[in-house]
């Protein structure tokens, strides 16, 4: 048997509907947050499997991974400190608490 | 052709990351989600691993497994109840979720079988990048090196350090 | 000649304007009345200066060895500069007529302004609301009166012309607390500017063949070896009808293009001097202040149509077709002003339509003129009218002032019987009405008789016809004279106060002026103010000259017929008794009609309110409100509704969003799939 790219890309898919699904139907932030670690890592894999099957002697697939795992740190980071800051505000995390941000 | 060995290591893989993904998206229980999410995550490193870039699957354990889940599984305990599960989902909102969730799967599914000859085409023989390679790409200036994002980033983290602190702090 | 003194004129009024009219509520109404006068004082001294330096000096630039008149060009500025042809220039133009002018407008003027010092004021002396203003308008009047006549070109002319416009619709309207007074002004603006409309047309049509606005251009040639002199000449006048003659459009429905200009300039005239049918406002204006009344609406303003005509003389003695359509509009204005004149009851509607008639008068003298008969007799005739018009209807207006501000009505039915209280009045109401009826030695005699003799010269139907209106014009006049001061005794009413001469600032004009209309006639006109300055009796330079040049029979005619109209006044008008109200029920309709004004104003408002109102202005009014304004609401409405519908989706619930995007995102997504794979 022969593993090629889309024995990769489907267990990334899965996990992309995965986080999609659980984007759209939790209500708490953090869950929510969660889910999108898990659409952004999907994404992670993509560019690796291909830097690896269709361009294996270049690395620009593994820098842009590397760069997206920095940045969902920070991102990361950032997103906690308002949902702490929101938690501290109304002691709820509930995402359909928080509609006041519309205007 | 693999070997035997790669091939079940495969499927593990494969089928933790799917199996893994599940459970963190449909556990009731948060801090079990911010669990499935970690071993989702060593999944994905131990993918990394197998095509050969022990570089990034390392950046992945420390970043994502030491970093970001324990800052979430900080934030959990602070904002919720341990053992506290979750009310039930709205039937409406899971519909919408799951539609959303298949249709994707149904479309980008679609598109990646009708690649077929790019799908099916066996992994190529590739010499593991070294330390000293990737170090060199990081740092350089020339073309395919990336000093110029390496600074962006940094100046980013520095950016969001601030900002966490000054959005999180006691007022 | 100097330029100081001219400049000065000017820059009089001027800065008398923008100093009562900026600071004159910070002075007392004593100091700004008394500055006004002063400044107008100012003004009549270096104007009489002026006009006597160019009439008696005998210099070079001013008449030549001919004894023929110069026109004189003190300066001539650029003011503004659109490409090398189309130029503006602002001027001062020393001839003959402006020279007049430069005597009759400051001598008014300052009669009006040591007048108004009285009249502006109540019984008690307490002045009246806003008389700093008042003598702010009447200085920005007395400017722009005189920037119009000496103006050195037709556009400078046409910019004070409508300064002129705008400070009689000011004044008209002083007392604008009161509806009718705001409706007159409101009606003398109107009115005017769409006359002057056809003015600026004639203007431009004029300019736009000749390629100048210049006066000296258009009617005389300069004159050898001297800077800014020029002669008037028949020869330019021809040139610039050759123009008319070998351009591109030579013809317009029948007539000339230079016919067509030049009625179009008489259009504006028309407007201003309240002709037929351009006439109604002038009695409606008379609704302003009397002072201002006799100023703007008896003596000067009104007479710049006159004026107008007069600059361009040499211009319309080319077109006969022209000439013909003035003595038309002025011979049938001059009857009609004449038999409405005989019915009105109130003094002041009296005097606008004998204005209106008077000034028909000298439209008519300028359109006979035949330059072939008595050296253009015509022109020098109406010139002359103007001139001694303009000293007796002052009078008789700041008269009826007087008896105004006596009675507190203007109604002769208020009156009757005055001679008793007003002497003084009386007996310059009297001198008034002698000279504006044509009785020897007054002033209006000589002017009306040269204007019949021109008549006369031109055909036998105008001899008639004027001289026809010249008795309805003694007759009426003397109608009204009767009635304030004779008909019967003056009933005081109870907590009245006795009618009484007025004070010295408001009889003092009077009495100057009747002087002056004693005198005026005998001021040898015919060497002073001719079209084409060739003096008519050279070398006769008396007060006798035009008694001795006066052609009896025409005058002996015309007085008697003025003295006739006279007696049949004095019957019928000196002593109480049914005559009148027999002859008004022998002839209603011609009564009726009369006092009507013969419906002008109706007809006037059947066309504007019936007709443009109606046809016009009101489906117009409705396409914009209902479809111009009717597609914007619409677009509003629509845009609100579709707000409205789609507010929800801003429900600040972010995994509908999300939700959204993502689907947006994976229809995308598949379309592209969908047509690349």
């Amino acid at each position: 048997m022969d593993i090629t790219i889309i024995y990769y890309l489907v267990p990334s898919l899965v996990m992309f509907c995965c986080g999609v699904y659980g984007f759209v139907t939790r209500k708490n932030m953090i869950a929510m947050l969660i889910s999108l670690e898990l659409m952004l890592n999907s994404v992670d894999i993509n560019f690796v499997v291909f830097n690896r099957y269709l361009f294996p002697n270049q690395l620009e697939g593994m820098f842009f991974t590397l760069f997206a795992i920095a940045i969902a740190a920070a991102e990361t980071a950032v997103a906690i400190a308002i949902i702490i800051n929101l938690f501290r505000a109304s002691k709820n995390i509930d995402v359909t608490d928080v509609t006041k941000m519309k205007f | 052709m693999e070997s035997v060995g790669s091939i079940i290591m495969y499927w593990v893989i494969a089928l933790s990351i799917i199996v893994f993904s599940v459970l963190t998206v449909t556990t009731r229980k948060i801090l079990r989600s911010a669990t499935y999410l970690l071993f989702t995550l060593f999944a994905t490193a131990m993918l990394y691993f197998k095509l050969d870039y022990e570089f990034l699957g390392a950046v992945q354990i420390a970043v994502y497994a030491g970093g970001i889940v324990v800052l979430f599984v900080f934030s959990i305990l602070l904002t919720s109840h341990p053992g506290h599960s979750s009310e039930r989902l709205v039937s409406r909102k899971r519909v919408l979720g799951l539609v959303l969730a298949v249709a994707t799967f149904l479309i980008a599914g679609w598109a990646l079988i009708s690649r077929c000859a790019v799908m099916f085409a066996s992994k190529p023989e590739m010499n593991n990048p070294d330390m000293k390679l990737i170090g060199e790409t990081l740092m350089g200036t020339g073309e395919g090196q990336y000093l110029l994002p390496f600074e962006a980033i940094s100046v980013l983290l520095l950016a969001c350090i601030i900002g966490g602190v000054v959005v999180a702090r006691k007022r | 000649m100097d330029i100081t003194l001219p400049l000065l004129i000017l820059a009089i009024p001027l800065f008398m304007f923008l100093l009562l009219g900026l600071v004159g509520m910070k002075m007392s109404h004593k100091l700004a009345g008394t500055l006004g006068t002063l400044g107008m004082g100012t003004v009549l001294v270096l104007s009489y200066t002026t006009a006597f330096t160019y009439f008696f000096s005998g210099a070079p630039e001013f008449i030549n060895a001919a004894g023929e008149r110069l026109q004189y060009m003190v300066f001539n500025t650029t003011w503004l500069q659109f490409t090398d042809t189309l130029v503006i220039k602002l001027g001062f133009l020393l001839d003959p007529i402006s020279a007049m002018m430069l005597v009759v407008i400051p001598t008014i003027s300052f009669m009006v302004h040591l007048y108004s010092l009285g009249y502006m004021r109540d019984h008690h002396g307490v002045y009246e609301h806003g008389f700093q203003r008042f003598y702010a308008f009447l200085s920005l009047f007395s400017f722009s009166m005189l920037g119009l006549v000496v103006a050195t070109n037709i556009f400078q002319m046409y910019i004070f012309w409508e300064l002129v416009g705008a400070s009689s619709y000011l004044l008209i309207g002083f007392y604008y607390k009161k509806p009718s007074a705001v409706s007159a002004s409101k009606k003398a603006f109107i009115v005017t500017r769409f006359a002057d409309l056809g003015f600026l047309i004639g203007i431009l049509v004029l300019s736009y063949y000749t390629g100048t606005f210049d006066f000296a251009a258009l009617t005389s040639v300069p004159v050898d070896g001297l800077a800014n002199v020029s002669q008037v000449s028949l020869g330019t006048a021809e040139s610039v009808r050759s123009i008319f003659e070998n351009s591109a459009a030579p013809m317009f429905m029948g007539a000339s293009v230079l016919t067509w200009a030049l009625v179009l300039i008489f259009m504006g005239g028309m407007g201003k001097s309240a002709m037929m049918p351009l006439h109604i406002w002038l009695p409606d204006a008379m609704e302003g202040p009397t002072p201002v009344s006799a100023l703007i609406h008896a003596a000067t303003m009104v007479v710049a149509g006159v004026y107008l005509v007069a600059r361009l003389f040499p211009l319309y003695i080319m077109e006969p077709s022209a000439m013909q359509i003035i003595v038309w509009v002025g011979a049938l204005t001059a009857l009609y002003a004449a038999m409405v004149a005989c019915t009105q009851i109130d003094i002041k509607r009296v005097l606008a339509f004998s204005t209106i008639s008077q000034i028909a008068f000298m439209m008519v003298s300028l359109g006979v003129t035949d330059i072939n008969f008595h050296h253009g007799i015509g022109y020098m005739a109406g010139m002359f009218h103007l001139f001694t018009h303009a000293m007796f209807k002052a009078l008789l207006f700041l008269c009826a002032g007087a008896l105004i501000h006596a009675i507190g009505s203007n109604d002769y039915t208020d009156m009757h019987g005055l001679r008793k209280y007003m002497p003084v009045t009386h007996i310059t109401f009297l001198i008034g009405c002698l000279a504006i009826a044509g009785i020897i030695p007054f002033a209006g005699f000589f002017s009306k008789d040269e204007i019949l003799t021109a008549c006369f010269g031109n055909s036998m139907l105008w001899y008639v016809w004027m001289s026809l209106v010249a008795g309805l014009t003694a007759f009426y006049m003397f109608r009204l004279y009767y009635l304030i001061f004779w008909w019967k005794e003056h009933k005081v009413h109870e907590g009245h106060h006795q009618p009484s001469d007025q004070p010295w600032t408001m009889t003092a004009p009077l009495v100057i002026l009747a002087a002056i209309s004693c005198v005026a006639g005998f001021v040898p006109f015919g060497n002073l103010v001719t079209w084409n300055g060739h003096q008519m009796f050279p070398g006769e330079n008396s007060f006798l000259t035009n008694l001795q040049h006066l052609d009896w029979a025409v005058a002996a005619i015309s007085l008697a017929v003025a003295i006739i109209a006279i007696l049949v006044a004095t019957v019928m008008y000196r002593k109480e008794n049914d005559l009148p109200a027999k002859f008004k029920n022998a002839l209603p309709a011609l009564w009726d009609w009369c006092y009507h004004r013969f419906y002008w104003d109706e007809l006037y408002q059947f066309i504007t309110h019936k007709i443009i109102f109606g046809c016009i202005s009101r489906p117009i009014a409705w396409f914009d409100r209902h479809i111009i304004d009717g597609a914007m609401d619409g677009l509003a409405y629509v845009t609100n509704k579709a707000s409205v519908a789609i507010k929800d989706f801003q429900s600040g619930k972010i995994q509908m969003y999300v939700w959204f995007y993502l689907a947006g995102a994976l229809l995308l997504g598949a379309i592209t799939a969908f047509c690349l794979l």
